[in-house]
């Protein structure tokens, strides 16, 4: 359910390192709080963004929620692939329904978000 | 007592039920030093006291007289199927349709009164209404400073005054600058009417050029029963269309309730505030509607939401779609060219009136501004002695609504002089009552 | 069912006659291109369709409707009745604002003065404008008063509202709008406001503090004085959300509690139509610091006993055209004149006895969020049938079957599968009684067999909705066949 190779956000987007630039999306948890999910509005390419600052709406049936930027760092690709199919969020959150990607970011902040064992236990106390 | 119908038998099971002595104890909660000990409100009235005392307050309003008043809101026909159906109580006494399987007549008709807005304006998408055609423009101000990030707007001359003052009032916190002008440059969107306030008509397709050239969108204010005749916002590029749906089969009514419209191109759909109603099939692939997008509103979003719009003006909307359903393409017209035909009659007799000169410079549509050798004021009320309401004298009304003047139109022409008088005709004035216009008038000039 | 547009032959329902003076030509440049294909269908056609369409709604007038929060009482016919009286439809309200027509509406204006003054004395307000058209747009009018008064006073650090997190979405909505940080305060375990935290949050900053009363819980906040105190000596302001009016209707008083300003719903209260969503009705009161900044104008007698409208000295101006939804005003005060003081009095106390007695019946199989008497609405929850994969979205669809409208569900937000029930006073212990048995029997099905309730319901119009499909592909406009838009 939360793989081990990525790092986590208390408003649950995960992050991860892949080919040098930082893959975001969401978790299991906010898919399966979401729900079915029929949008999402992605952040512009080439956007400066800091830590915390919503960058990306995901809107389902019964909720519309900010995703807030895991780190600060420029946004470098969006997955165009969520505008027909805004469900892969909900059948693959950690492959093809991943979100945005991210360069130039802040390392110490990524080192200092949660890992997987936290995470999960931070799911817990909720 | 009305409309309670417990018993006392009832009431005693059910306290035994709760397990309370009286009523009283369930009032508890609320410390005994707030409780009412007393307050001045009257007796109770029967149904035969409230038909006296009403009948008499509402023949202490004059609504006989000749109505030549317009300003945005108009006295025009409604057909009798309009109060017919829409005072069926599945209508009237529902609420928003939380519930879609038993509020599919309250959905369907949403979604049909928005196909009948985007058919008049030619715009792509409409929400199920707003409060009013001020209100909407608010909300429409609100979007266009989400869409382009903005915060300056910039209004044409000759928008409707209560707008602009409706317009201020709700923006006073936002922190956003309303210019009276109309140049797009580094604005969120130029605001025009058409018609203006004093009547004229407009082609406004270059400036929406110009508007979106310069990054901004272009927001029209209409009134829908212009449009049986006149090019639509679609055909001039608009990017949101806002109404006041009054003249669409809703009284005038001493100022309400009305109905906002408002349309948009579908790019801008999730920009929308208000309900939506959508087409979907149920569980056996049978053909249903929904709201939808509600996930941007208040009752989601909070302090997030688009709008803090919690309703809309449902009842209103539908009574609009009977009426446009009743008029159909060849009532809608039909209407258009009799309100300008009788216009440019009317313009066309005050043109022999010694003393009464016609200001505007463009075509108008079913109303104008006639300039008088004497005080407007002055003039309106001889006429009402009369019984007839001749116009808006413009200066002592812009001064009621505490707006400078004199205006301005989009062509520079000014209006509000002493004498100028807005004068509105729709279909519902004869050409007997324009001619006794045109001769009580001539009457009341020489005075 | 068919849309109205697919019933097009090109028929036509209405005629305007022979024109009376000759025909004006019009412009071709300024002419729309393409007539707008509106339906074309005879005036049977007219009535036969949206007869049909009625018939595949429900409302008060067929259905007991017990949605929390909505106040869905009786609406008497006799408003109706008299709100159609030829003087109050068709006079043209911008007399209003020319001086020598202006008396045209007297009658009008007599309406509006008394039921503004008869909406005080019920509050406990010192003064009341009608002109917001709906309880949401009362909220934004009452923030705008707040945050003008505080920066009369020269106060613009007041940024700050503060609103309980059982609230209406409208009040950080309205407030947000009205340029204010929202902050919201948590419920204690009793279920109303955790004075605590309240009063960790209660700074300088804050401009006002929003709250219902009861709250949506249905409970009454019991340290209302305290709340009051705390937030005046900070300088802030306290409004009244009057969603819930209903439950305390002469027993207290919005103005004898502290409150500054507050909004009525007159749709609610004082039993106008709800109309399929709108038009309602949302007045503004205010207590003696904000009187000079209500919206503009206001009806004032002269000393003659006629009206005028005058400006007070800091309004915020127009928040409506004219003097609010006048119709909807007719009915309310109709309705205030027929029940009269005593009359107004049971009102609350019937309707807080039938919540009750719903409570007390449902208790059992749908415990409570919190145990104890309730006001005007008792907030349930479903949680427990969760274990048989039941939600409260499928008691609503099944009581839907059983002939009721369903209550809230899933509202207020801080309790979990929340169900909520408003009965009103106007209904009789018979139809509580079926509906509690509806309920009691859908309890037992929903552990005994649960896929009935998913399937529910049957007997509506349409089943459950695809409101996925419906999200995605946005079919909202049936596209007219001669467009390629």
């Amino acid at each position: 359910m939360y793989p081990e190779d990525v790092r986590y956000t208390e408003t649950h987007e995960w992050i991860g390192e892949e080919d040098g630039l930082y893959v975001v999306g969401l978790t299991e948890y906010a898919q399966e709080q979401l729900g079915d999910v029929t949008y999402v509005e992605l952040p512009e390419v080439g956007r400066h963004v800091r830590q915390k600052e919503p960058v990306a709406l995901v809107e389902s049936v019964k909720a519309a929620e900010d995703m807030y930027a895991p780190v600060t760092g420029v946004i470098v690709e969006v997955n165009e692939a969520l505008e027909g199919e805004p469900e892969l969020i909900n059948f693959d959150p950690y492959g093809r329904g991943w979100c945005f990607k991210m360069d130039d970011i802040d390392l110490a902040q990524f080192k200092r978000l949660m890992t997987r064992e936290a995470y999960e236990k931070y799911l817990k106390s909720l | 007592m009305h409309w309670i119908p417990a018993t006392d038998s009832d009431v005693e099971k059910m306290l035994q039920v709760i397990g309370v002595n009286s009523i009283e104890d369930l009032f508890c909660d609320i410390p005994q030093d707030l409780r009412l000990k007393d307050w001045k409100l009257p007796p109770s009235l029967t149904e035969i006291e409230i038909t006296k005392k009403f009948s008499d307050l509402s023949s202490r309003n004059s609504s006989k007289k000749i109505c030549f008043v317009g300003g945005g809101y108009y006295d025009h026909y409604i057909p009798a199927v309009v109060d017919y159906l829409s005072q069926r109580g599945e209508f009237v006494t529902a609420y928003t349709p939380y519930q879609p399987e038993c509020a599919q007549g309250t959905l369907q008709a949403i979604y049909e009164y928005q196909t009948a807005i985007c058919r008049l304006t030619d715009m792509e998408v409409s929400n199920a209404s707003l409060y009013d055609g001020g209100t909407a423009l608010f909300e429409a101000v609100l979007m266009a400073l989400r869409i382009t990030g903005r915060r300056n707007i910039t209004v044409l001359p000759g928008l409707n005054p209560l707008y602009l003052q409706m317009l201020k009032t709700h923006m006073a916190n936002l922190d956003v600058d309303i210019v009276e002008g109309g140049d797009p440059a580094g604005c969120a969107c130029v605001i025009a009417a058409n018609p203006d306030f004093f009547g004229n008509v407009n082609d406004f397709t270059s400036l929406a050029e110009k508007a979106h050239q310069q990054g901004a969108l272009f927001i029209i204010v209409v009134y829908p029963v212009s449009l049986g005749l006149l090019k639509t916002p679609g055909e001039m590029g608009a990017d949101i269309v806002v109404a006041e749906g009054q003249s669409l089969g809703l009284p005038l009514a001493c100022g309400g309730p009305y109905l906002g419209i408002m349309a948009t191109k579908r790019e801008y759909i999730r920009k929308m505030p208000g309900r939506i109603s959508a087409m979907t099939v149920d569980n056996d692939g049978r053909r249903g509607f929904v709201l939808t997008l509600q996930a941007r509103e208040q009752h989601i979003r909070r302090e997030k939401a688009m709008s803090n719009i919690c309703s809309n003006q449902a009842l209103c909307a539908l009574r609009a779609l009977i009426y446009l359903s009743e008029l159909g393409k060849s009532g809608i017209q039909q209407l258009a060219k009799y309100c300008y035909s009788k216009t440019e009659y009317m313009k066309k007799q005050l043109s022999k009136v010694k003393g009464a000169n016609v200001v505007n410079k463009s075509y108008t549509f079913n109303e104008f501004v006639v300039r008088l050798d004497k005080p407007a004021e002055f003039v309106v009320k001889k006429m009402n002695e009369h019984d007839i309401l001749a116009g808006i004298p413009i200066k002592s009304y812009l001064n009621a609504l505490k707006v400078s003047s004199p205006r301005k139109d989009y062509m520079g022409v000014e209006f509000g002089e002493e004498g100028d008088l807005l004068i509105a005709v729709t279909e519902k004035r004869s050409k007997e009552e324009i001619d006794l216009f045109v001769d009580k008038l001539s009457e009341s000039l020489k005075d | 069912m068919e849309l109205i547009y697919e019933k097009c032959r090109g028929r036509k329902a209405f005629d305007f006659g022979l024109l009376d003076v000759p025909e004006a030509s019009f412009p071709e440049m300024l002419k729309r291109k393409l007539p707008p294909e509106l339906p074309e269908v005879s005036e049977l056609d007219v009535v036969r369709h949206f007869t049909h369409l009625s018939r595949r709604n429900i409302g008060i007038d067929t259905n007991f409707y017990p949605l929390g929060s909505c106040t869905m009482k009786y609406n008497p016919k006799i408003a109706d009745l008299v709100s159609n009286y030829p003087g109050f439809t068709s006079s043209h309200p911008n007399l209003y604002y020319i001086e020598s027509l202006i008396a045209n509406l007297s009658g009008a204006m007599q309406i509006v003065y008394e039921l503004e003054n008869m909406l005080s004395e019920i509050s406990g307000m010192k003064e009341v404008s009608l002109q917001p058209m709906a309880g949401a747009h009362g909220e934004l009018a009452g923030v705008l008063m707040v945050s003008a008064y505080h920066k009369h006073h020269g106060n613009f650090h007041k940024r700050i509202v503060l609103i309980p997190d059982s609230a209406h979405g409208t009040n950080p909505a309205s407030a947000a709008i009205a340029g204010f940080e929202v902050r919201e305060i948590s419920s204690n375990s009793r279920g109303t406001l955790d004075i605590s935290e309240f009063k960790r949050e209660m700074t300088e900053e804050v401009a006002c503090v929003m709250l219902t009363c009861p709250n949506t819980h249905g409970l009454f906040e019991d340290s209302i004085l305290e709340i009051a105190d705390i937030a005046h000596s900070k300088g802030a302001l306290l409004y009244y959300d009057g969603a819930n009016l209903n439950a305390i209707l002469g027993q207290c008083r919005p103005g004898d509690l502290g409150f500054d300003v507050m909004h009525f719903n007159l749709h609610k209260t004082f039993g106008t139509p709800h109309g399929m969503g709108g038009p309602g009705a949302g007045p503004v009161g205010v207590g003696e610091k904000l009187i000079k900044f209500l919206p503009g104008p206001r009806v004032v007698m002269k000393e003659d006993g006629s009206f005028s409208l005058v400006y007070p000295e800091h309004s915020i101006g127009k928040i409506a055209p004219f003097l609010g939804h006048f119709l909807v005003a007719v009915r309310a005060y109709v309705y205030i004149l027929m029940q009269g003081g005593e009359g107004l009095k049971s009102i609350s106390r019937y309707a807080v006895l039938n919540a009750n007695y719903v409570l007390a019946r449902l208790k059992e199989f749908f415990p409570p969020a919190y145990d104890r008497l309730c006001m005007h609405e008792c907030v349930l929850s479903t949680e427990k049938y969760l274990e048989h994969n039941v939600k409260a979205l499928d008691f609503s669809k099944a009581i839907l079957d059983k002939g009721f409208h369903a209550p809230t569900v899933y509202f207020p937000l801080t309790v979990k599968e929340a169900l909520m029930i408003e009965p009103t006073e106007t209904e009789t212990k018979e139809t509580l009684d079926q509906f509690c048995d509806a309920m009691i029997e859908l309890a037992n099905l929903a552990v005994h067999s649960p896929q009935t309730l998913k399937e529910a319901p049957k007997t509506t119009p349409v089943g459950r909705l695809d409101e996925v499909k419906a999200a995605k592909e946005l079919n909202v406009c049936k596209q007219a066949t001669n467009r390629d838009v």
